[in-house]
């Protein structure tokens, strides 16, 4: 959300009869989303995450990596309110610490992609052509990988950690931002306004930039925010894999797989950090769900 | 149509061949020398290591190595594993079985639930019905493959020992894998159907249907879904993909012999031969499958004219 409202404050001055227009727009779907109890609750269960990933020392009593051997195996009690794993560590810290790494993950694999697929997708469609064909081919070949297997690939190729994962992530989710934001500037660019900037002989750069650029944002923001809990779920898979997150780090979907082995002596291992990214990936889900019927109610997918 | 299918198989050509590009030189981008990891570091001389990369092929220049790599595939020859220098395929070959049955299997449950659970939301919309079925698809969306499998173990295995929790071949170690994949596959598609078949039962056909006299299962069945599902077969490709991914994570955690776990396994050993193999077959089997899905709806909808 804070894009929509930043562009208003750049594009205010520079376009003086248009900003009244569209910040009503923008209210207006602000409006409609106020009016989505799932919206809400999504964006309430969301702040309450990222309060939590930004807090984490302060509402929690232990290191994430600490070893506690005599504390090991230990059930939810009142010390340790989700339990200890294998290693003595406490659950509640290691899923709170968690989140910070989930989240950002989540943020930089999107960044990666929206900057790539979104700067793909404008010249793609604005110039068509042969830079369309030979975007668009790209695109198709990257599209040839199946589901996460795509990040797998590049994975194997960067070697697996943890910052190679959110770059495989961010980089194998590029093509459908691509082509979001193609069909959107085609749909826009033939637009009057376009082709008005166009005669008076604004420079290519601004006119999509400028004009393109905002009228196209509605259907970017969607994907955006339902790609951070698509690339938070592929994050968390990889790391699951071991071709992610290292050991001892506190990341969700290793802690899953480190807990896999005591799931019948104690389930609490997994349940919590399955909990966790499920939650914030509902949240998120929640919330682009309700930005997408918000910003457009005849958008459907 | 025979035309259609055939241009469509020469449009995907290019595609395929910048993929095999792509698979080829995914080798000389790995960090680290094919033969070293075929060899091992231990064992590595650099008589030996030289007579490794010759027998390789890796001292000539790239193009003719892709050449080679190329028609090698063409025919059938993957090159040899890194690991215990098999032929690729013959591994690839023994593996593919049980995916196969997993994800047929889960595509099915995923379609039954799926559209089920889709229909009859649409049916009942805005009642409870609606919203429950509408919530639990929406936890299956933000749900991961691997926590939904880990708690399939847990209950059906740990507590309530129905199935087993490892992958054995026959039909009982399949239900477990099988229903993780299909619950997120039909949680997807009940979402999609759902609102496919909203718009559908909005349009004045159906009004006109019902104004005829028709029986309510007959406007339903006959006008409502068959219409709805259209659109649905689009997805059916992407499913398919989707299911591939998560058999790579469902058969690890089951510990299921088949091509996802072998992938895995493939890129944890630096077994860079097979991963080249795989995900060639992989990327080479998708745009095939998204290929028939594409003729499917051709045919299925009159409304689309073949060029």
């Amino acid at each position: 959300m804070s894009n929509p409202a930043l562009h208003q404050q750049s594009a205010g001055p520079a376009a003086p009869a248009q900003p009244a227009r569209q910040r009503s727009l923008w209210l207006d779907s602000l409006r409609r989303m106020a009016r989505n109890p799932g919206a809400i609750l999504g964006l309430v269960l969301l702040v309450l995450m990222i309060a939590a990933a930004l807090l984490a020392p302060q509402i929690t009593r232990y290191d994430p990596a600490e070893i506690v051997p005599r504390d090991r195996l230990q059930a939810p009690n009142a010390a340790h309110w989700f339990g200890t794993d294998a290693f003595g560590r406490d659950i509640y810290t290691r899923v709170v610490y968690g989140a910070r790494i989930s989240l950002l993950v989540g943020v930089v694999a999107v960044a990666i992609a929206t900057l790539l697929g979104v700067t793909l997708g404008l010249l793609a469609g604005y110039f068509g052509g042969l830079t369309d064909a030979l975007i668009m081919r790209g695109v198709d070949v990257m599209l040839a990988f199946p589901g996460i297997l795509l990040a797998l690939v590049i994975v194997a190729v960067l070697g697996p950690d943890l910052l190679n994962a959110m770059v495989a992530v961010g980089i194998s989710s590029a093509p459908t931002y691509a082509r979001v934001t193609r069909s959107a500037v085609l749909q826009t660019k033939t637009n009057l306004y376009i082709e008005a900037a166009t005669v008076a002989g604004v420079p290519t750069w601004q006119i999509v930039l400028r004009h393109l650029l905002p009228n196209i944002l509605g259907p970017i923001v969607v994907v955006t925010t339902l790609g951070v809990a698509g690339a938070i779920i592929s994050g968390a898979s990889l790391s699951f894999l071991g071709l992610g997150a290292k050991p001892p780090t506190p990341e969700w979907g290793l802690m899953l797989s480190e807990g896999r082995s005591f799931l019948r002596q104690a389930w609490w291992i997994t349940t919590f950090p399955g909990l966790a990214i499920m939650l914030t990936v509902l949240a998120i889900n929640l919330l682009g769900d309700g930005l997408r019927d918000a910003l457009d109610p005849r958008m459907q997918k | 149509m025979l035309r259609y299918i055939g241009n469509r198989l020469l449009a995907s050509i290019p595609t395929v061949l910048l993929v095999t590009i792509l698979v080829f030189l995914m080798l000389h981008l790995i960090p680290g020398d094919p033969a070293e990891i075929f060899l091992g570091e231990n064992f590595s001389t650099p008589e030996l290591l030289a007579k490794v990369r010759a027998d390789m092929g890796l001292d000539r220049p790239l193009h003719e190595q892709y050449l080679s790599y190329l028609g090698g595939a063409l025919r059938g020859d993957f090159g040899r594993s890194l690991n215990n220098n098999r032929p690729v395929l013959d591994e690839i070959a023994a593996r593919l079985p049980p995916t196969i049955e997993l994800t047929v299997a889960a595509l099915t449950i995923g379609v039954v639930l799926g559209v089920g659970l889709g229909v009859v939301s649409a049916l009942c919309h805005n009642t409870w019905v609606d919203t429950l079925a509408m919530a639990l698809a929406l936890l299956g969306v933000s749900m991961p493959i691997f926590w939904m499998s880990l708690l399939l173990i847990f209950l059906f295995s740990v507590r309530l020992n129905w199935f087993p929790a490892l992958s054995t071949d026959g039909l009982q170690g399949l239900v477990l894998p099988a229903l993780a994949l299909g619950l997120l596959s039909s949680s997807t598609l009940a979402r999609m159907v759902r609102s496919s078949m909203l718009e559908v039962l909005g349009q004045d056909y159906m009004r006109t249907a019902r104004a005829k006299g028709l029986r309510e299962r007959t406007v339903v069945l006959r006008h409502a879904l068959k219409n709805a599902l259209i659109p649905t077969i689009t997805v059916l490709g992407l499913q398919f993909g989707q299911l591939l991914g998560g058999a790579v994570i469902t058969e690890t955690i089951f510990a299921r012999q088949g091509i996802g776990r072998l992938y895995v396994e493939s890129i944890l050993r630096k077994d860079f031969t097979m991963v080249q193999g795989l995900t060639l077959l992989i990327a080479v089997a998708y745009v095939l499958i998204n290929l028939a899905v594409d003729v499917a709806y051709a045919a299925v909808d009159p409304r689309i004219q073949y060029e």
